[in-house]
Order: C-alpha cells, then structure tokens, then sequence
C-alpha cells in the first residue's frame, strides 16, 4: 500500500493496530527504510508495541513507547519528543490506544502531526470485534476518536480477523461490511489485510500481513 | 449458536454474565480485568441492569452481599489485591447462604504486585478467601469461550448451592482475544421467583426473611456451619470437571489449569512429537478438586508435573488429590513472568521423558 512519511493508527480496541503497526514498521525495514514506531498506547496493559522491542532493535526500527509501559506503575508517563524524531527523517508510525479514551494521549501531538507535511491517519476495523460489527458502530467510534484527538482520519483499513481462526471466507465476508463503513465514514479504503493464505482474490487494496500479535502455544 | 466475534476474555465474560441474567453488576477498577466494568458500563443499562462503581472494592462487595439477600443475581469481579479487599464480605455472604459470581482475574503479587498474569491466587481463591468454615465454587476457564461458559456454570452452581461461585482466571486470559460464539437467546434478568430465601418483600403473605451470619449460640453455629457441609460433601461428589488428554498411556502426566494448562498442552504436544509419552489433565472446578478425575489420568504414569504461575501452590492438592501415589514435580515461573512451552518441554524430558 502507498504510504505518507507518518502514520497515525486508531481503532476500536482490539481491531489489530498494534498486529497493523507492527508489520508496516518491519515491511518497511525490510525494504530498507529507516522506521521509527512510537507506542501511544497507554489504556492496554498487554500485547503492545512494546512488546516488539527485541524484533524491531533487529531490524533497526527504533521504539519509543510510554516509560512505564509493561511496568507495574499505573501511571503512564509520555515522554516522546515526536517533532525531533519527524525531524530525523524516515518513516513514523504511531500505534494509538483504542477508542476515543486511547486516542486521548494523541491529541497533545495533534499540533506536530497537522504540521506534518505527510500524513495519514488510519482507522482500523475488524468486522468481528464486538460493539463495532455495524458499519455506522465503527464510524460512531471512528468520530469518537476524532474528536477525542482533534485529528481526522484519512482512510480506512480492513482488518477484520477472528485471530488464528482467520480464512478466505472469514475476509470475503467482510468485504462489504469494509465498503460501506468507508463510505459513511467518506473516506478511501486503503487496505485490506490479511496473512497470504487468508486473502481472497476479491479483496480491494490488499495487504498481506503476518500474524505477529500472538500467545505463547501458538 | 450465532455468528463468532473476536473478544478479549474480559468482554466475553462480562457479556456473558449479562446473558446468564445477571442484573446487578457493582464493581471498582483494576488492572488487568478493568475491562469487565468498562464493558459493563456500556451494556448494563441498554438491558435494564443495573452497572455501579462503587467507591472501593469493599462497598463493591457488600452491595453485592446486600444484592444477592434480595435474590437478584449479581456480580463482582476484581484483581489479586482487590479480592483480598474482598475476603471479608465473601465470608459473610457465604456465611449467610447466598448465591453470587466473583471474578478474580489474577496479577503477580504479594502486596500490590505487578499487572502481568500470575495464578499465585490459588491458594486464596480455593480455600474460601475469608475466615471461617467454608468452600466457594472455584471454575479456571482456560480458553475465552470458556471465559464466558463458566460465568453461566458459575451463576447456576451458585443458585443451586445458595454459595458464591469464584471465576478463577489470570491476566493474560482476560487480556487476550479470541472468537467466542453465544447463544442467541433474549437476555432475561433473573428474577426472584424460585429464592423462597430471598428478602424482598414479603408483602404480608409469608414470614419474613432474615440474611444473617451471627449465630451466637455455639451449637447453633455449629449446626448451620453442618448442613453447609452437608451441600459441600455433595459438591465434591457430583460436580467436579476436568480434561485430560493422552494420559491412558502416559509416563510423565503434566497437571496445569487455566492458561498455563494451554501452555503444557502445547508442551506435551511436541513431547509426543518426540516420542516422548506425555499427558496433559486440566483441572477446571478447582474447588472442588477432580479427585476421581485426577486419579484415573494419573493410574498409569510414573511420574507427575505440575506447572503453574507460581511458585506451586496446586500441587499441594494434587499430592493429596492422589495421597502421594506418584512422585510429583513441579515447574512454575512468578511475578507475571509466563512459563515458555519450551521451558515445560525441558523439565518433562529431565524428568526422564526422553527414555
């Protein structure tokens, strides 16, 4: 998929951001590109971009995430000076917590991010994920995180998935649930994601992806 | 069954309490099982329940204990040290014979902790929490479909034994996302009807009822406490639940609940891929203990794990469970550190599973 210098990543909680995030950052590296990810996420304790710290300082993808993240403080503390990292040059992803309530520690960079000369804000959906299965549910969440932030999104990404239970038929069925929460939202659909041999032929835009937000016995 | 959704633990509960009629839902937050009220929060009132915050864990589970003396099913979930908060209310709800769900959705500990999953709650959780003489129905789900089925197990055990009923689950079951499926049945709160017990209004046509745990006449406390062990004794006798699978032929049974027992089930897995003849038995009641279960899984192996997130606590009841008929080990990790199947598979083959 064609992509701007920063990325923004919202969603319902539970969509796939981080899975999202995390392969667009070692697509990128593979391809050479120097990739910085940031992890805003500062609601979810668990399964975070920063748990990739290992696979990304292989890649040399450099990770900023919330000083106590994956700490026992219930405090988080931001301390990421995003204006020098966009002014290192390379490629910026942002994974941000879910909801209107995640995308609450975006709005403080939302100055930064307006200024950027290259962005793109992603919604990120997954027909599957309960409280957001109706297009006009997800676009009720996806203006949530709009005004919560005070940025507007710039398309929207299919990632619907039932997990390791994924396959062709679980993406073909969300194929018009995707189109139609993009035309509400009156925004592109720019991917569709799904790993290779989940993807069926019909998929707009497709993007494959690997599974990489998984549990220990799989 | 309808369509599958993607669900993190702690939402497949929390919906399926709501399905299993439950109306009142009082609680206080907590990492890692905040999302039971957070979700709660939304649902509730779109059904006719009742969500509250209340101002600590303590008031939460008090208006539960006042909650469930109506006959109204109710519910209270927490984390590690918001249940210790917790013990003495469970005490006196069971000490007053009444029916409810608590969840403890585990974290590291002693003391405040850590955020990440641990089972070091055991022996808490299946010796009553509280003081005095008493079981709780303890279920470990260890999958997020399970999650949601022994919320409905735990609101109808508790009904019928008039006792709380604990869902005994750890972080990363209620942090991690897989599809779960319920039925599409209305959801219908619960009401009062069968709870001949209940004191909600007696609307002079009965005598009143009283919800009480004083009993200051020794022998009278004695009695209660009595025929509460009475309904134990049948408890132990008809409603344990367990899973073991390759444990007929097996050397070395490998013993875990909860989402550890999916860890020694993938350990186990690559064991008999070796050649290695490796069992795996999941206890799911953890109160009550799978006596007869446990036994028949371990009547041919010459050797028995147990692995647990902790530094061992339930392999004191598997030595009773089996009156030390076998040599058990055990390998566990703590602190919120999770055990690699590859850590499991090692300790099975130094235990000579490799012969």
């Amino acid at each position: 998929m064609e992509h701007a210098r920063l990325t923004v990543i919202t969603g319902h909680y539970g969509a796939g951001k981080t899975n999202f995030a995390v392969n667009l950052a070692l697509d990128a590296a593979e391809r050479g590109e120097k990739c910085t990810v940031i992890d805003l996420d500062i609601v979810n304790p668990y399964f975070r971009t920063a748990d990739f710290e290992k696979p990304f300082a292989q890649k040399g993808i450099d990770l900023y995430a919330p000083v106590y993240a994956n700490s026992n403080l219930d405090i988080p503390s931001l301390n990421i000076p995003l204006e020098s990292i966009l002014a290192a040059g390379g490629r910026v992803i942002i994974d941000v917590g879910g909801d209107d309530e995640g995308a609450k520690a975006l709005g403080r960079f939302a100055p930064v991010i307006t200024a950027c000369e290259s962005t793109d804000m992603l919604y990120v959906i997954n027909r599957y994920r309960y409280l957001t299965k109706e297009p006009a549910e997800a676009v009720q969440v996806m203006r949530e995180i709009e005004y919560s932030c005070g940025l507007a999104h710039t398309g929207i990404v299919n990632n619907s998935s039932l997990g390791a239970e994924t396959t062709a038929d679980t993406v073909l069925a969300s194929l018009p649930f995707a189109e139609e929460t993009a035309r509400l939202a009156g925004l592109p659909l720019r991917a569709t994601c799904a790993v290779a041999d989940a993807m069926p032929d019909e998929a707009p835009e497709p993007y494959t992806i690997r599974r990489c937000v998984k549990n220990l016995w799989e | 069954m309808a369509e599958k959704s993607l669900m993190k633990g702690n939402e497949a509960l929390a919906e399926a309490a709501l399905r299993a009629g439950c109306k009142c839902f009082f609680g206080y937050p907590i990492t890692p099982q905040t999302e039971i009220a957070a979700y709660l929060s939304k649902r509730m009132p779109k059904v006719g329940g009742v969500f509250l915050q209340a101002e600590s864990e303590v008031a939460a589970i008090n208006m539960v204990y006042g909650c469930a003396g109506s006959g109204i099913r109710c519910m209270t979930s927490s984390s590690s040290p918001g249940i210790s908060l917790k013990s003495e209310g469970i005490s006196y709800i069971a000490g007053a014979d009444l029916p409810c769900v608590i969840i403890d959705v585990m974290r590291g500990g002693p003391g405040l902790g850590g955020i990440q999953p641990s089972q070091a709650d055991y022996y808490q959780i299946t010796k009553g929490v509280g003081h005095g003489d008493y079981h709780i129905i303890v279920l470990a789900p260890s999958t997020v479909q399970e999650m949601a089925d022994c919320v409905t197990k735990a609101f109808d055990l508790a009904d019928k034994y008039r006792m709380p009923a604990v869902v005994l689950a750890d972080g990363l079951l209620g942090q991690m996302m897989e599809p779960v499926a319920f039925d599409d049945a209305e959801i219908v709160m619960a009401d009062a009807s069968n709870k001949p017990w209940a004191a909600n209004g007696h609307k002079n046509s009965r005598k009143h009822n009283i919800i009480n745990s004083l009993y200051l006449q020794a022998p009278e406390l004695e009695r209660t406490v009595r025929e509460r062990y009475e309904r134990y004794a049948e408890i132990e006798k008809t409603e344990t639940q367990a899973v073991a699978d390759y444990c007929d032929d097996a050397d070395i049974v490998v013993v875990a609940y909860g989402s550890t027992a999916r860890l020694a089930k993938s350990a186990v897995d690559e064991a008999r891929k070796l050649g290695i003849k490796a069992g795996a038995f999941r206890p799911v009641t953890l109160y009550p203990f799978p006596v007869n279960e446990i036994n028949a899984a371990v009547k041919n192996a010459k050797k028995v794990l147990v692995v647990e997130m902790s530094m061992g606590q339930m392999i004191d009841d598997v030595k009773l469970a089996i009156n030390c008929s076998k040599p058990v080990e055990f390998f566990g990790r703590t602190g919120g550190v999770i055990p690699a199947p590859a850590e499991i598979l090692a300790k099975i083959k130094e235990m000579g599973g490799n012969d």
